[in-house]
């Protein structure tokens, strides 16, 4: 056995999936704390933000759900705009499910973690193989860090002054990170756009939080097909 | 924030994503169904954030909070670490109401 051996094909592999799913790990632990915090902040308790990150389990979501009840939106309000956001989630399930063939039970488990890290981290991967492992450590990763870092920020968020510190905008930089890696094509920044001016127009008129809702609609141009219209899949920021 | 709620969005939630993972497989949805949950996103957190920046209830005001937002867009716009986008983004926004 030589001493200094060159580490296996098998070790090279693991490594570069468990680097870049920590970093993602990492990236993701600031927008659980700042989700602890605001959930607090909206009326939540530890339980019920621990619940949602264990549960619900799609960040940009949460954070959706959380910000309209915090602006004392109602809970339809909140509730539709935050499954609106998620529907990505069906997509990115069918984009990875060559990866992760097998029982029903394991897909059944496996699609807890269908979200835009995990779906990134896998398609990113050449064969087979890394792929599924990709899927999965990335899942582990992020779930572990995402709940880590809510109960910290919810713990924490019971003491803190929100406004004080001027974490009432902390969700609005998080969707502006979440946004960035989304708008790189000129019909998603003029979806963009649109969104936010038809949520300014209708805030006046419509129920707090409903304005979330009727930007969404703007997405229905993506009904007229384009040369441009791409894959749903970005391999981006976490949302 | 009642439990009826977090419990509808984790059912919700779930029944999307094994929709897609178990549901429909390794089939496909429709292109234009596609192309429609693609842009969806970028709707939405468009408009979450100018709801989280602009808005009070049925008012549009523009306050501290503008000045976070504005802090936030360049420091990502300069490739600036997430975490570090939301610290800069709150400190601004802070020291803004501090000093006014």
């Amino acid at each position: 056995m030589g001493r200094a051996k060159p580490p296996s094909k098998a070790t090279d592999d693991w490594a570069g999936i468990i680097g870049p799913a920590l970093g993602l790990g990492f990236a993701v632990f600031a927008f659980g704390l700042s989700f602890g915090v605001m959930c607090i902040d909206a009326g939540g308790s530890v339980p019920k933000a621990m619940a949602m990150s264990l549960f619900v389990f799609t960040g940009a979501s949460q954070f959706s759900a959380v910000s309209v009840l915090a602006a004392g939106g109602s809970a339809v309000s909140a509730v539709v705009g935050a499954l609106i956001l998620a529907s990505r989630n069906a997509v990115y399930g069918v984009a990875v499910a060559p990866s992760l063939t097998g029982s029903l039970p394991y897909r059944l488990f496996a699609s807890q973690f269908t979200i835009d890290e995990t779906t990134g981290m896998t398609l990113a991967q050449s064969t087979p193989q890394r792929r599924r492992r990709a899927y999965w450590v990335t899942a582990a990763s992020i779930y572990v860090f995402w709940n880590l870092a809510t109960l910290l920020g919810a713990v924490a968020g019971s003491n803190i002054d929100t406004r004080k510190y001027g974490l009432d905008v902390a969700f609005a930089a998080a969707f502006v990170g979440m946004l960035a890696p989304l708008v790189t094509s000129p019909r998603a920044r003029r979806v963009g756009c649109a969104g936010a001016l038809v949520c300014l127009a209708v805030t006046p008129f419509v129920p707090v939080g409903a304005g979330i809702i009727v930007a969404a609609l703007v997405a229905l141009v993506g009904l007229r097909p384009t040369p441009e219209a791409g894959s749903v899949v970005s391999t981006g920021g976490p949302a | 924030m009642t439990w009826t709620v977090i419990i509808v969005l984790s059912v919700g939630a779930y029944a999307l994503k094994s929709a897609g993972l178990v549901g429909v497989g390794v089939r496909d949805f429709p292109a234009r169904v596609r192309n429609v949950i693609a842009l969806i996103p970028a709707a939405v957190l468009s408009a979450l954030i100018v709801k989280d920046t602009f808005t009070a209830g049925h008012d549009l005001q523009i306050d501290a909070r503008a000045i976070g937002v504005a802090v936030a867009v360049v420091a990502v716009w300069k490739r600036v670490p997430l975490w570090l986008v939301i610290v800069l983004a709150c400190a601004a926004t802070g020291i803004v109401r501090a000093v006014s």
